[in-house]
């Protein structure tokens, strides 16, 4: 391997991967992080207990956490062409990274929340809170050192996940790491990628413990 | 100010129902310091927090200040809720925000502008002695430091009721008495009605006039705290001074409890009875405990001789409370 020729490769890859990965992390805490404020507050000791909408939204994020994601990638291929045109490359990739990533991080929401002590609703209850006013001002902002750990976790998970999407071709290092490391036999590309995927989770992991340090202030 | 009328609750655990509460009435008037006593769970706390609905009673309906709590819609529940502050054992403050930010937290709900919210935050950093605290975390505060941020916070919308639920228990004796000397100052300052629940006599002592006393979710009586203290077959009675056991007592004489509740305690009543009367007083036991600015006193005595029951009522024309026990 002439490492000068791979460099633009590498960068190139490199920037495919924290694109996809980025962008899925972003759609999966937008759909997520209400997912999981709903399973908590639908729970039977919740502020809104509805135990029948609980135990289906329950089901739903089981379900979706059985499959294998290489399989939902392909079982999505329809679906994903109907949302964004095409079912290969980067941005097609978006779509079941994002699905399988969302109820992972639901669950990582949820028992983030649980977390908050059940004296910190009641006082704000005491206080004349609305359901909303507790929600964020309380669930949400006393578990966001949790909520930011589990971002970092989801954005680490869904690096390993997106090394599938060269199914799909998809691209970014995991499918190099596939095609050139794996399947050609190439043991040099496959080190540096590995050497740069560590890099990459690393990272995220020290921003993660770095912030959520910074906003705990217990 | 705040009035149950029989009120009940019920938990259901798994197999069995609780009585929490069993048909509870009792009046809190305005400016009252009320505290309800009982062992851990007598239902005190599903009592107090029936007061602003963090539990729901069964039966029975409850009204604060003229409104009937117990019949109104969400919106107007939280709406009443402002005007209710609630301090708890564990101070339930937001670990996130500083003292300022968690004494904030009720004016943002009630929906002050950030610059009356900054003047009030101030005025009750003030009033509760804590104004080189403002900026500090829950994490860097001691005990008798967050419950005063939590004494803060339940004071912001200027509420004419403070619920103090075990308020005291987690803290050390002097802090305690700090806590207490602070209630009582808000009561008087404020015209702040209180009620409280707590496990600790020495609590009712110091700051209740008013005391109800709950067991196994039933009230077993309630009232002024020295109508009930001269009372000598009331609970709270008995817990301030018990009664000497029977195997002490001489068959031949006149077994009497005497309790002098304020200035009677000061003054030399009873040598002028030995002085005056042909009995002989035998001191069984006695005690004599400060009860908020009032000295109360029992003793327990035998009487023998011509003019016992002369010396009686002697005691009992000077305002003291006699019981004859045999």
């Amino acid at each position: 391997m002439n490492l000068l020729d791979w460099l633009p490769r590498f960068w190139n890859e490199s920037l495919i991967t924290i694109y996809m990965v980025g962008v899925s992390t972003f759609f999966t805490v937008i759909f997520g992080l209400p997912l999981g404020v709903l399973l908590v507050l639908t729970d039977k000791d919740g502020l809104l207990p509805r135990p029948g909408l609980n135990r289906v939204l329950s089901f739903i994020v089981n379900l979706a956490r059985s499959i294998p994601f290489i399989i939902l990638l392909v079982l999505l291929i329809p679906f994903t062409r109907a949302l964004v045109g095409t079912s290969i490359g980067p941005t097609a990739t978006i779509v079941p990274l994002t699905l399988a990533a969302v109820p992972f991080f639901g669950r990582v929401v949820e028992s983030s929340l649980r977390e908050v002590p059940r004296g910190l609703i009641e006082a704000a209850e005491s206080m004349g809170s609305s359901l909303w006013q507790t929600v964020s001002k309380v669930l949400i902002s006393e578990s966001m050192p949790g909520l930011i750990l589990g971002v970092a976790l989801t954005f680490i998970s869904l690096v390993g996940y997106s090394a599938m999407a060269g199914a799909v071709g998809g691209g970014g290092l995991g499918d190099l790491a596939i095609r050139y490391g794996y399947i050609r036999n190439e043991t040099d590309v496959m080190l540096v990628i590995v050497v740069l995927l560590l890099i990459l989770v690393q990272g995220v992991q020290w921003i993660g413990d770095r912030l959520a340090a910074k906003l705990s202030k217990k | 100010m705040i009035k149950l009328e029989n009120v009940s609750k019920s938990f259901f655990d798994g197999k069995s129902s609780v009585h929490a509460l069993h048909d509870v009435s009792l009046e809190v008037g305005t400016g009252q310091i009320y505290g309800v006593v009982g062992t851990s769970g007598a239902g005190k706390s599903t009592l107090i927090r029936c007061v602003n609905r963090l539990e729901v009673p069964e039966k029975g309906r409850i009204w604060v200040d003229g409104q009937e709590i117990t019949a109104l819609d969400d919106a107007s529940l939280r709406k009443a809720r402002q005007g209710m502050g609630m301090i708890f054992q564990q101070f339930n403050l937001l670990s996130r925000r500083t003292s300022s930010e968690n004494i904030a937290y009720p004016l943002e709900i009630a929906g002050f502008s950030k610059l009356e919210r900054e003047s009030r935050v101030k005025e009750l950093l003030n009033l509760v002695g804590l104004e080189d605290k403002a900026n500090s975390y829950p994490a860097q505060l001691s005990g008798g430091q967050k419950q005063r941020v939590g004494i803060a916070r339940a004071l912001a919308n200027h509420p004419k009721i403070l619920l103090s639920d075990e308020a005291t228990s987690a803290l050390d004796p002097a802090t305690t008495e700090s806590i207490l000397e602070l209630l009582v100052d808000l009561n008087q300052k404020l015209g702040l009605t209180i009620l409280l629940i707590t496990h600790q006599m020495e609590v009712v002592k110091k700051v209740c006039d008013h005391v109800a006393i709950l067991e196994n979710g039933y009230l077993l009586e309630s009232g002024p705290i020295f109508d009930l203290i001269a009372d000598p077959h009331s609970h709270l009675s008995k817990a301030f001074f018990p009664p000497i056991q029977e195997a002490l007592l001489d068959p031949d004489a006149i077994q009497a409890a005497i309790t002098f509740i304020g200035v009677a305690a000061d003054e030399p009543i009873l040598a002028s009875m030995m002085r005056e009367f042909e009995v002989d007083v035998n001191f069984l036991g006695g005690n004599i405990q400060q009860i908020g600015k009032r000295r109360v006193g029992q003793l327990q005595v035998e009487l023998k001789g011509k003019e016992v029951a002369e010396s009686l009522s002697f005691l009992q024309e000077r305002g003291l409370r006699v019981e004859v026990r045999k």
